[in-house]
């Protein structure tokens, strides 16, 4: 049978699209439990009641998605608590009825093209984290244009930035450049190198920033919220 | 104004409002809409210096007294833009609306500039009362909000046809500053609310217009920056970075602060306090002493010098809505103009 544990484990594997970082060291998940049955159930909670709905049901249903699949779990449960289309998102995940059904008439399509774009900024955002300390310890341009992935020390950033770029079918292994366009993969030419470094830090400091005002938000509204894991708060 | 270490200051707050969000104004109805609302405005000011916090029931609804004590008695402010929200469907008289802004505002002449607002969805009857409002208020800037729900639609895009016949208006009326405030919701909901692309396309097809991006875009500050760079009438409206940033994230406020200097330059920011999320008095303070840290990590972000805040906290929007700024508040390296 799956225990508490086991689900929390699973929701460390659903992230925050717009963040890039697990709901649970984001203080997203309110509760779960799981009975002697096998019902699991999870409740998530966001910094705001207007929190924008499409991310919203990207968590929600990839919560769903990961504690159904775990073994001994015999129903699964998620309810989005205290948001405004909390109603709509909590059953459209659990009739599996997809975005464009859950809100048929507002909805052109489902939300693979905004995951994507949010993972391509991810890439874009760990591409600064592993270079960012490559360029300061003196490698220029030329020298990270012609760099690969395997010519990095490991690191929990690089490994990161892997896993986001085979997320989006970039390549990812050794031998791979280790700056490339996160839209087609090709290696970033030196000449090009500085201003998509530049655009990579922007990224991430962006990132950063809605990531303050998002936690700053929610210890507000659940004042004894803490992030469910121990993972640090990111610099 | 403020005057710090010897140095005068000509304070515009860009970004102001008066607003009601008493349950006495909330729509039957649509409460919840109505009480998340401000309860979500209320977290925000959570961001801030504790001793600045308010209850929450003062922060629903305050007094005209509040405001001209937070603002012009101990705030620094010189001068106030009102930044309408009308938000009608979940507050009866609107959440704060250009008519509530400028009855309350015309008890102290000098003091206030009434934005007004429009949206798209409205048609003939909301261009004419544009044209009512500039008329009767004088309005030379307009604020938008793109997530605002209207008649079962939950929001619009400035590229919206019918928004481009209201920016024409815009044009032909001299309402130049049009203030954009994105929100979670658009049409359709599995785009991104966020992005600013459609700014960027208007802001090029109307070149005498300017385009402030409120909050800087965020969540979308690296768009913002990408975009704005390339459009010379594209402006960061600073409500929010400074009092969302500042206090509750210093580390992050400087990255923010230094990403905007890089990309826009300190002649395209522009202070808001964002009131009554946030009171003035702490931000303009608190910005005048600010540096940028003098680590490694912030080494090759541009310096903000005296003379760049000076800008920021009034003198770029005295420039956009042509506020009159007496000389000893003025750039001293600035040439005088020959007579």
């Amino acid at each position: 049978m799956a225990s508490e544990h086991d689900v929390l484990a699973a929701l460390d594997g659903v992230r925050d699209p717009e963040l890039d970082e697990p709901i649970t060291s984001l203080g997203f998940v309110a509760s779960c439990a799981v009975s002697s049955d096998g019902a699991a159930e999870v409740r998530l909670r966001l910094p705001t009641y207007f929190c924008a709905p499409n991310f919203a049901f990207l968590m929600v249903a990839d919560a769903y998605d990961a504690v159904a699949a775990l073994e001994g779990v015999r129903s699964a449960r998620v309810v989005l608590e205290d948001h405004f289309a909390g109603d709509a998102i909590n059953d459209g995940v659990a009739a599996r009825a997809g975005f464009a059904r859950t809100f048929a008439g507002e909805a052109s399509g489902e939300l693979d093209e905004l995951r994507t774009a949010f993972l391509r900024k991810a890439v874009l955002a760990g591409t600064d984290v592993v270079c960012q300390p490559l360029a300061r310890g003196g490698t220029g341009p030329e020298a990270l244009a012609a760099m690969t992935l395997g010519d990095v020390p490991r690191s929990p950033d690089l490994d990161r930035l892997r896993q986001r770029r085979t997320e989006l079918g970039l390549p990812a292994g050794d031998r791979a450049p280790l700056v490339i366009d996160p839209l087609t993969g090709t290696g970033v030419p030196a000449i090009d190198l500085p201003l998509h470094l530049r655009k990579a830090r922007t990224t991430r400091v962006s990132v950063q920033a809605n990531s303050g005002i998002c936690r700053g938000m929610l210890r507000h509204r659940y004042p004894a919220a803490e992030p469910n894991s121990n993972e640090e708060e990111p610099g | 104004m403020y005057e710090h270490d010897g140095e005068k200051y000509f304070v515009v707050d860009g970004h102001m409002h008066y607003w009601n969000a008493a349950p006495d104004n909330w729509v039957p109805g649509a409460e919840q809409y109505a009480k998340g609302w401000i309860e979500c405005f209320h977290a925000y000011m959570g961001l801030a210096p504790a001793d600045t916090h308010w209850p929450l029931e003062k922060f629903q609804k305050y007094s005209e007294d509040d405001l001209m004590h937070d603002l012009f008695e101990v705030g620094h402010v010189d001068k106030a833009i009102f930044q309408p929200t009308y938000l009608l469907e979940w507050y009866k008289e609107g959440f704060n609306t250009t008519e509530r802004n400028a009855t309350m505002g015309e008890k102290h002449p000098g003091k206030f500039l009434y934005n007004t607002r429009w949206d798209p969805r409205d048609g003939d009857e909301g261009l004419e009362t544009l044209k009512r409002n500039v008329a009767r208020y004088g309005s030379t800037g307009c604020k938008l909000y793109t997530a605002e729900w209207n008649a079962g639609s939950r929001g619009w895009k400035l590229t919206d046809p019918a928004a481009y016949r209201y920016l024409e208006a815009c044009q032909e009326l001299g309402v130049r500053n049009i203030h954009v405030h994105k929100g979670p919701t658009i049409w359709p909901l599995d785009k991104d609310a966020f992005d600013v692309s459609d700014v960027d396309h208007a802001a090029t097809d109307f070149p005498a217009l300017n385009f402030i991006v409120e909050h800087v875009g965020l969540p979308r500050i690296e768009d913002f920056c990408f975009m704005a760079v390339q459009e010379p009438n594209v402006y960061a409206g600073l409500a929010v970075v400074i009092g969302g940033l500042m206090h509750a994230r210093p580390r992050f406020f400087a990255k923010v602060m230094g990403e905007l200097l890089f990309w826009l330059g300190e002649d395209k920011l522009i202070f808001g306090s964002d009131y009554a999320i946030w009171e003035p008095k702490w931000q303009v303070e608190g910005f005048v002493d600010w540096q940028m840290p003098d680590t490694e990590e912030y080494s090759d972000y541009p310096r903000l010098t005296t003379q760049g805040k000076k800008k920021i906290l009034g003198l770029n929007a005295a420039r956009l809505y042509g506020i009159e700024v007496p000389a000893e508040y003025q750039l001293q390296a600035q040439p005088t103009i020959a007579a």
